[in-house]
């Protein structure tokens, strides 16, 4: 198979470029360490007291990840003074919640873990109503946009190492070369999505691992799911990156791609606030890969969506993928017309 | 079959400007051809044209009987490009191995093919050592390696000799010659030294994209009463 032997050699080349494979898989992790603390997420256990309860409840919330405490009476100003992200007061089955909020991730992390607690005990769940101590519901935080910093990371690395290395393929003539033998067109394209791809699945994995288990990311949905969701960024960036490579003559000509495609994708994947954008702003944000990539991640790590949620964004992931590589086996046409 | 090669009125231009002019050639099987001219004049771009790697603007390349392009033809084609195309951080063993694969040579076919194309360009003690480690004539050797490395008919070799010192240049030639006279490999070179084109059974001198002369270098001499092909080519006035 020809398209094995490319891979085989693709492998080679970036196993012997140390330098590279460092930046690929060590850079994300110490960038989104970084992000980490400057954001700043649950660094401590999250304290939480219940009032009025039943005391099933108050078991069975023991289970979940904080620290529980029943009191007899409790009110806003004790949360101040104590520093306690929850008060869950329960009275004839209805239930209050009152969150701190002064780092919307911890808000957040009550919530989510309240609920995770609360199923495994009732058999329907209450309504709850919550209050917020600080801010509102909508302030967002790290945990909000760390999912989508790991499909950029990807999309980023994955776009620049490719692309370069198509380049490279030209600008030194094995691109030529390789076309002079009886491989098919649709068999370098095929051999460098697989190549590429292969390193993008283990950037990929260890990121997530990275950022779920280190850093304590939240990822409430389904770990294949984020990774089914990065191989096709991957393949996304790795098309999109060969693509324009061949707009490029050199290694820095395609460095100046970052600030054109890279950097205006950013403000699209729900860093800044998408509601408040004007209408032709989001339509905007609509042509590109990574607005859908952050929403289909931030809804699988942070508020736990199934396949059937996301799987439109996905869609248009792979629709985006299959158009540039079709350009990408056609364009290749200029090297020779077979 | 007489022609291993069939060129005809083919012409290409690039951006407006015409590279080839209008013209005919016809390359006969087992023997070497050489192309003669200036650099600039259009030497690669008419060598591209019969590997399938430049589509004329108009005209028809037929080569061994098939029309160009053609799939089939990419196996009976060694072509070695002007500068070299090589993966540097592989090893030479690496580099041909992957060129013998994308030929699906069998494993065995590969070791032998590698270590015949390896001994004809001296570079079998070299074969561990990563490309970028190479120097530039071992680099234009392993370049001709892989030319031959799927056997091919057909050998289109870009300035082969550029780079290499006059003992290895001597064995290449030799080889060649080997080639044409126990294989019947047709083999088309394109150079700018005259000594070289001295060896070629026929040559086409070319220039500003036209075949300004062509014929046997003992011919071309005979025709224009010159000592030698330098002469030649300074009474046609291709002088450069
Ligand atoms: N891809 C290209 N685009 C524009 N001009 C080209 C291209 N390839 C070759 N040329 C021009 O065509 C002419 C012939 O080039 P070439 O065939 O490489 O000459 P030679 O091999 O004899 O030195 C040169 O003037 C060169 O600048
Ligand atoms: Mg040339």
């Amino acid at each position: 198979m020809r398209i094995f032997s490319l891979v085989t050699r693709i492998i080679q080349q970036l196993r012997r470029d140390r330098r590279t494979l460092a930046l690929f898989f060590l850079a994300p992790l110490l960038i989104l360490t970084l992000m980490y603390f400057i954001f700043g997420t649950e660094a401590s256990e999250l304290k939480i007291v219940v009032t009025g309860s039943d005391q099933p409840t108050v078991a069975s919330l023991k289970q979940a990840d904080f620290q529980v405490k029943a009191a007899e009476d409790f009110s806003r100003k004790k949360m101040i003074a104590t520093d306690t992200d929850g008060w869950l007061h329960v009275e004839h089955g209805k239930m209050e919640l009152t969150l701190l909020n002064d780092e919307p991730s911890r808000a957040k992390a009550v919530q989510m873990q309240l609920m995770l607690g609360l199923e495994g005990h009732a058999s329907k769940i209450p309504s709850i109503d919550s209050h917020y101590v600080y801010g509102h519901a909508d302030t967002k935080g790290f945990d909000t946009f760390s999912p989508m910093l790991v499909s950029f990371f990807v999309f980023f690395f994955v776009f620049l190492i490719a692309g370069i290395a198509l380049l490279k393929e030209r600008t030194s003539g094995t691109l030529e070369r390789l076309l002079a033998t009886p491989i098919k067109r649709y068999e370098i394209v095929a051999g460098y999505v697989i190549g590429y791809g292969s390193f993008a699945l283990v950037q990929t994995i260890i990121v997530v691992l990275y950022a779920v288990n280190v850093l304590d990311i939240v990822l409430v949905g389904s770990l294949w799911l984020v990774l089914v969701t990065n191989i096709l960024v991957a393949l996304v960036a790795l098309s999109l990156g060969t693509l324009l490579s061949s707009f490029a003559t050199s290694e820095f000509q395609m460095v100046q791609f970052i600030p054109l495609v890279i950097v205006p994708q950013v403000f699209f994947t729900g860093i800044f606030p998408l509601d408040g954008m004007a209408d032709w702003l989001q339509k905007i944000g609509k042509i590109m890969p990574l607005y859908y990539a952050s929403d289909a991640m931030n809804g699988i790590m942070y508020k736990g969506f199934s396949f059937a949620d996301v799987y439109v964004d996905l869609i248009v992931l792979v629709a985006f993928s299959a158009v540039f590589i079709t350009i990408n086996i056609i364009s290749l046409k200029r090297y020779r017309a077979l | 079959m007489k022609h291993a090669i069939v060129m005809e009125g083919i012409a290409k231009g690039f951006q407006h400007k015409r590279v080839i002019q209008p013209l005919d050639l016809t390359i006969e099987k087992g023997g070497i051809f050489g192309l003669l001219g200036p650099s600039g004049c259009g030497k690669t771009t008419l060598i591209k044209m019969i590997a399938g790697l430049i589509k004329p603007d108009a005209g028809s390349v037929t080569v061994l009987g098939m029309r160009v392009p053609n799939e089939a033809l990419l196996m009976e084609i060694g072509y070695m490009a002007q500068s070299d195309a090589l993966y540097a951080e592989l090893t030479g063993a690496e580099n041909l191995d992957f060129f013998a694969k994308l030929y699906h040579l069998s494993k065995k076919e590969r070791s032998e093919r590698i270590r015949y194309a390896a001994e004809i360009v001296g570079l079998t003690n070299d074969l561990n050592t990563w490309v970028a480690h190479y120097s530039g004539g071992m680099k234009r050797r392993l370049s001709l390696a892989i030319a031959l490395i799927q056997n091919p008919e057909i050998l289109i070799l870009d300035e082969p000799t550029v780079g290499i010192d006059p003992r290895l240049k001597r064995t290449i030639w030799q080889e060649l010659e080997r080639l044409r006279d126990e294989e019947r490999k047709t083999i088309v070179i394109t150079t700018h030294v005259m000594d070289e084109a001295e060896r070629c059974d026929e040559l086409a001198m070319l220039r500003e994209g036209a075949i300004i002369a062509s014929g046997t270098p003992g011919a071309l001499k005979g025709q224009y009463a010159a000592e030698s092909l330098d002469d030649v080519f300074l009474q046609i006035g291709g002088g450069r």
